[in-house]
């Protein structure tokens, strides 16, 4: 009977452990807010630094997406080239980048870790090989931004086996009979792209389209949580407070820039920016 | 791995678009799905459509000058005194180059799909100068993408797009050349797809553009099948089919229609850009080893560090300066069927030298690097052995770097 109680218990913390990300979702539905998700690029502008900025903002995010800098981003703008460029010139290699995940698992273990990069940098590392090392520092999930579904099928059944969520992109160009199709291979969250664009572009839709396309997405499933990624900063991230998660990630690239051109420090800053944003969809 | 024999090569992907089960794909944002499978549906519909064949033909023949002319390189076969050095002047065609073919079957296709604008990205400034003219020909609006450090060396092209009423953008990012103009091509397609059409300048990016690109980039091979039986009576039993490669449009477009010879008969060598001798840098990744990467949305023989980032390379010619490679080639070199090795940039400089000595024909500095491979094989070679070299561009571009290594007499 014991050990049976004992068995039960021990799935439940495993179960918890790979379900970090859908219970951050959770908190912030029972706070009737959505999640907020920042992004910012490991090594930028330090390894050091960045590991502090992660401390620094963890308790005012629900999860914290990590970029992998790659020097052949061909979706991202001109604020995460930026941080990305300046992260690989201040020598970050992937390794370094586990070794800032897992340090900041020490600090907080329950915060969910979401990587962030293209596919060379994974498949140079070797697919296997950069799964365990994912779950040994405590990743929970997985974007590849120039992997897209049906082609990474076989590599995000590797990340469920694995506990790690894969993350599907979704954009408006997605025709409705592939959103069917991805969201029925999705794990439990999804991340959708506002509008047609690179990262860190102008808003250039309203925000009642970009919810019309969201609804959409949630009429297939309601149960996947659906993020809202690109052109989210303080000015529009209010208007956008129905998804269940918003993403901010070039708005605080550019802070990290901006600071160091002032000579100010990027972590209090981002801090900053991070607070502001978490106030206003409160 | 091999290659099919009466399959043309640019069909012999799979279903996603993989050459040999592991070259080309999309490893694409999935914004760019749809515009890619659009494209795809069209270019699949229209190859088979004798219609648009026949429009295509009509522009290559009238507007860009078809056939090129095949001409025998007397005086330099004499001095090189082995094999007999030929050359397919490409650079005959309307423009001055071979990227006038993928450029206006890019542009016959946008005005199929009922787009207005299209943009390109370019290295020499060819791939841009042609689409440029090809857009002001089909009434589009032009927007090319040149790295900045190209923009200095390459003046006479970006002079010539913007008398084409192209605007040249400027990028600033990483080492500023072609890797990084058609990275930032490829971003403004991804924030505009919905109304820009988009032209990779070669065989390189998501597969639909390899496969574009090599069908029209054909015309070359299919130009000099014809004048190889009206020269010869037949095709030569000794036939070798030398070509500069940098993403390998003009090469793989040069020998597509004899891809199913013998490699004893006709056999097909690539050179690559070695870059300066002194350098350890190079955009030569078949001839040196490196290892499968994914660059501009597919998996490639590519330059790159253990942890994935793309390397920068050095080259004299803009044309040939990319760290990654046709999944093509990449294809044609595992099969076998092709061979490939480099020249560097002071071996391109005095192939440059001889073929203009002896010749009426300058060659750019890109087809000099095949020129290079050629003459020094060539002195080897039996006087039965037809050695051919496609003069794919015109030095005109090149009159600047040629005046400053070389002087002032042979520009």
């Amino acid at each position: 009977m014991l050990i049976k109680i004992e068995g039960l218990l021990k799935r439940d913390w495993v179960k918890n452990m790979s379900n970090l990300i859908s219970h951050a979702f959770k908190k912030a539905k029972s706070e009737n807010r959505p999640a907020l998700l920042t992004y910012t690029v490991a090594g930028d502008n330090s390894k050091k630094q960045s590991l502090e900025i992660l401390k620094s903002i963890s308790k005012k995010v629900d999860i914290l997406e990590i970029g992998v800098p790659h020097n052949t981003p061909v979706a991202d703008g001109s604020q995460i080239q930026t941080s990305s460029y300046r992260a690989i010139k201040n020598g970050i290699k992937v390794n370094d980048i586990f070794k800032i995940v897992k340090d900041f698992k020490k600090f907080d273990k329950n915060k969910p870790i979401i990587l962030m990069g293209y596919y060379n940098m994974i498949f140079q590392y070797g697919e296997n090989k950069f799964l365990k090392k994912c779950k040994i520092s405590g990743v929970n999930g997985l974007i590849v931004v120039d992997l897209p579904w049906p082609e990474n099928k076989k590599f995000a059944s590797k990340c469920k086996k694995k506990s790690i969520f894969f993350i599907q992109l979704l954009s408006p160009t997605t025709t409705k009979n592939r959103l069917k199709k991805i969201i029925k291979d999705s794990h439990e969250m999804i991340y959708f792209i506002s509008m047609l664009s690179t990262t860190g572009g102008k808003l250039k839709v309203t925000s009642k389209e970009i919810l019309s396309n969201y609804d959409k997405i949630k009429k297939i499933n309601s149960k996947k949580n659906v993020v809202v990624g690109f052109g989210i900063t303080e000015k529009t991230i209010k208007s956008l407070k129905k998804a269940d998660g918003l993403v901010v990630g070039s708005a605080i690239c550019r802070e990290i820039t901006n600071s160091l051109k002032k000579r100010q420090n990027p972590v209090t800053n981002v801090y900053n920016v991070v607070n502001r944003l978490k106030n206003k969809i409160k | 791995m091999k290659l099919k024999k009466g399959i043309p090569v640019i069909d012999q992907g799979d279903k996603l678009g993989f050459w040999g089960g592991k070259f080309g794909g999309n490893f694409v944002p999935e914004t760019l799905k749809k515009p890619i499978e659009d494209l795809e549906i069209l270019f699949n519909k229209l190859k088979k459509d004798k219609k648009f064949i026949n429009e295509r033909d009509k522009y290559f023949k009238n507007w860009i000058g078809s056939p090129t002319r095949f001409i025998k390189l007397e005086n330099l076969t004499e001095h090189v005194g082995g094999a007999q050095i030929w050359s397919k002047v490409v650079s005959d065609a309307n423009g001055g180059a071979h990227k006038i073919y993928n450029a206006t079957v890019h542009c016959l296709l946008a005005k199929r799909a009922g787009k207005k604008i299209i943009c390109g990205d370019t290295g020499a400034g060819y791939a841009g100068k042609m689409l440029s003219m090809a857009a002001k020909k089909f009434d589009l609006k032009c927007k090319i993408f040149m790295g900045a450090k190209d923009i200095k060396r390459q003046q006479p092209n970006v002079k010539a797009m913007k008398k084409n009423g192209a605007e040249v953008i400027p990028v600033y990012s990483g080492s500023q050349t072609l890797v990084d103009a058609v990275s930032e091509c490829m971003r403004y397609w991804v924030a505009n797809c919905d109304k820009v059409a988009m032209c990779v300048g070669s065989t390189v990016g998501p597969a639909i553009f390899v496969r574009i690109c090599g069908w029209s980039t054909s015309q070359i091979s299919r130009e000099l099948k014809v004048q190889l039986v009206d020269e010869f009576g037949s095709i030569p039993k000794k036939l070798k089919l030398y070509n500069c490669v940098g993403g390998g449009s003009s090469s793989f477009g040069f020998w597509n229609e004899f891809m199913d010879y013998d490699k004893k008969q006709c056999e097909f060598i690539g050179v690559e850009a070695g870059g300066p001798a002194k350098s350890k840098k190079h955009a030569a990744p078949l001839t040196y080893g490196s290892k499968i990467g994914i660059l501009h949305g597919a998996a490639q023989y590519v330059n790159q560090n253990t942890d994935g980032q793309i390397e920068e390379t050095e080259s004299i010619s803009a044309g040939l300066d990319y760290p990654g490679i046709s999944p093509l080639h990449c294809f044609l070199k595992d099969t076998k069927r092709a061979r490939y090795t480099a020249a560097s940039d002071e071996e391109a400089l005095n192939a440059y030298k001889l073929v203009t000595k002896f010749e009426k024909l300058k060659p750019s500095l890109e087809p000099s690097h095949a020129f290079s491979v050629a003459i020094k094989e060539s002195k080897k070679l039996s006087k039965d052995t037809i050695v051919i070299v496609n003069s794919c561009g015109d030095a005109y571009k090149d009159r600047g770097i040629i005046e400053k290594r070389l002087g002032k007499k042979y520009v």
